[in-house]
């Protein structure tokens, strides 16, 4: 290594040994500075900033040690080596000039070999500690540049993943401010016809690679789930988003919940997230495990996306997390576990809420599960109302223009029935109209309970009484399922006309299927009685939502063919409006 | 070495040992071990009986052996791992992309 030039102080108040040293360091090709006592080597240390001050242990007005710690103090973060020159021998007075602030000594007489071993020695370390220092000056700024970058990211993911509903009275969720840089993603939006959607998400990986896969997730859950589209559509299209846009090896695992309060039904989608739990009323308690992988592994044609049916009444609760609960570790590397959630689902008190008590019980579990806060959790009350909060947006039914005269027929058939809703679609169609847009729950809920009822009661002949218990529930799920695959020659037709009127507009719905029917003539529900229908089809619910939403409900041929029409006026509306 | 590799006597497949966690850590190591493998092997497997850990960036990893194995076509085991181990396997139900014993 070349030598290169240092500035020097040298303190000392005899003027041979200063002299001497002086000599000796200039020939070394460093600059000196002399003072002769400790108060002096303070005032030139602040002005001259040397690279390594050489000090006398004793000396008049200000000793070494009082100036060594002086100097240290001005020094700050700055490495300025302090050397003390001494012919102390005694242990103790070396060990204080040690304490005082000092790095290491020269005796007297001195040895020029030494001296400028010793100033080399410490010129390195000097320069080893501006290096780190600087370096460590770097990480601190990019680390500060990166939680920037982050909180900016933050806020642009935020606009696009918005909380939706999230802030409605039945959900309760925890999530860390930053989760989606954790890879967690939690969204849910009010369903069209009325009901939730739910999807809890976990991508491998952390930091910006899963803050990416966040994005499109957030876009096709909000933009599908508004139109009306089902959890086992939307995951479909994350599915095949995913897979097309991750590399192998990055995935989600995640759950899709799909509430209908009016029915009183949860469906349910878990693909490697752990367990979730169906806490009912009455303190029993159903898990619904894992059975799909992960979003993004499976291509399209592979991909299964049925959900789990879960009959529930108002009261029930449904919780859901991501791995990070019972992954929480405690000091000695236990895991919070299932274990965990079924101590804390104990302890519950008949006031408290389970979610309250898990998250309660995973931070007192573990101190660093409250710290890096990894871990999302979210519960979801079955109420009989629920106030879902319009988070849509929705403009005025303003002038625009639009159709307002048009029809048309739309037909799906064979093994269509059973891979698609054409509800979406239909949906799309009618809110074309300016008039129709902020309608679109109604008019959804009517379209639904049409085709729900020519699909399952119509076309797939399945008993709607099964449905009015918890086990004949499932099997109509079950048998729903299978039936489906057998639709040879059946269709469901609608066709949909709209016509203007002073003030408003007309929509005509004609559903038609290719079922049996039935006997609609005496149907007591169908000729105007009120009270529970016993028949076949339209058990109650959807026949007396049709009747009560529609201006008109009309059935022809064998009870396959029916036809309501309704009614919208801009006036009407706009009472309506100021209190959604 | 947290990752020993072995070949089997039938000398076409590969036998990789992972020991301790299976997690990011590992992530260098264990694409090394298959990717230095050579061409004759045609058969692995994941030998999990010294992992005390895995977490979901080990599972991407298991994915990534399985597209380099020939994807759909790979054959790959897993094999001896604990009961902690396994339940992070099937959470994800990843016995329907490898053989899990």
């Amino acid at each position: 290594m070349t030598q290169h030039s240092l500035r020097i102080l040298i303190a000392d108040d005899s003027d041979t040994d200063r002299l001497i040293l002086q000599a000796l360091i200039k020939r070394l090709g460093h600059e000196v500075i002399e003072a002769t006592d400790g108060l002096e080597a303070v005032e030139k240390f602040r002005e001259g900033s040397p690279d390594i001050v050489l000090l006398d242990a004793l000396m008049p007005r200000m000793d070494g040690m009082e100036a060594a710690r002086h100097i240290k103090a001005l020094a700050g973060e700055r490495l300025v080596p302090i050397i003390f020159l001494t012919s102390l021998s005694d242990a103790e007075d070396l060990a204080r000039c040690l304490e005082a602030g000092g790095d290491d000594f020269l005796t007297k007489p001195y040895s020029r070999v030494i001296i400028e071993a010793k100033i080399k020695a410490f010129d390195r370390m000097r320069r080893m500690h501006d290096t780190l220092s600087s370096q460590h000056e770097e990480i601190s700024e990019r680390n500060r540049q990166l939680l920037e970058e982050q909180t900016i990211a933050r806020r642009v993911f935020d606009n696009v993943a918005h909380t939706g509903c999230l802030d409605s009275p039945n959900i309760r969720y925890h999530a860390s401010p930053l989760s989606v840089f954790n890879g967690d993603v939690l969204f849910a939006s009010p369903r069209p016809a009325g009901g939730m959607l739910i999807f809890l998400g976990d991508f491998t990986g952390h930091g910006l690679p899963a803050a990416i896969g966040a994005m499109p997730v957030a876009e096709i859950f909000y933009g599908m789930a508004r139109k009306g589209f089902s959890g086992a559509d939307v995951l479909r299209e994350i599915n095949q988003k995913l897979k097309l846009i991750l590399p192998t090896g990055m995935f989600c695992c995640g759950a899709m919940v799909e509430a209908d309060f009016k029915l009183g039904q949860l469906r349910v989608w878990n693909g490697g997230l752990p367990e979730a739990w169906v806490l009912r009323g009455d303190g029993e308690q159903l898990l619904l495990p894992s059975r799909h992988l992960p979003l993004g592994i499976l291509p399209p044609e592979q991909f299964e996306s049925v959900m789990e049916t879960v009959h529930v009444q108002p009261g029930d609760r449904l919780l859901v997390m991501t791995d990070g609960v019972l992954e929480a570790a405690n000091g000695r590397g236990e895991l919070f576990g299932l274990a965990g959630i079924r101590r804390c689902l104990e302890q519950v008190e008949p006031a408290g809420h389970p979610f309250d008590v898990v998250l309660e019980g995973v931070r007192a579990f573990s101190d660093k599960a409250a710290e890096s806060d990894d871990l999302t959790l979210v519960a979801l009350d079955i109420t009989d109302q629920p106030a879902v909060p319009d988070v849509s947006g929705q403009s005025l039914p303003s002038a625009l223009a639009g159709p307002t005269e048009w029809r048309c027929e739309y037909e799906i058939r064979e093994r269509t029935l059973g891979d698609f809703s054409p509800l979406p679609l239909l949906l799309h169609i009618c809110l074309e109209v300016p008039g129709l847009r902020t309608r679109g729950g109604e008019i959804y809920t009517l379209l639904s309970e049409l085709y729900n009822n020519a699909l399952e009661h119509g076309v797939l002949q399945l008993p709607s009484e099964w449905k009015r218990s918890a086990e004949g529930f499932g099997r109509y799920y079950s048998e729903r399922q299978a039936r489906l695959a057998r639709v040879e020659g059946h269709y469901i037709r609608f066709s949909l006309h709209h016509t203007r009127k002073p003030g408003g507009g007309r929509l005509r719905v004609v559903c038609e299927d290719s079922g049996a029917g039935f006997d609609f003539r005496n149907h007591p529900l169908v000729s105007g009685e009120t009270g529970e229908g016993i028949g076949p089809r339209y058990a109650g619910r959807g026949l007396l939502l049709l009747k009560r939403l529609s201006k008109n409900i009309t059935f022809r041929g064998k009870g396959n063919h029916v036809e309501i029409v309704y009614d919208w006026n801009f006036s009407a509306h706009q009472g309506d409006g100021d209190d959604r | 070495m947290p990752i020993q590799t072995s070949l089997a006597e039938d000398g076409k497949t590969l036998v990789i040992r992972i020991e301790g966690r299976f997690d990011f850590s590992t992530h260098q190591a264990f694409r090394d071990s298959y990717e230095h493998a050579g061409a004759k092997v045609t058969n692995y497997v994941v030998d999990l009986s010294d992992t005390t850990y895995l977490d979901s960036s080990a599972l991407g990893m298991l994915l990534l052996l399985r597209d380099h194995a020939g994807g759909d076509s790979a054959r790959i085991s897993i094999e001896n791992c604990n009961s902690d181990v396994r339940r992070i396997l099937s959470i994800s139900n990843f016995e329907q992309l490898f053989a899990i014993k």
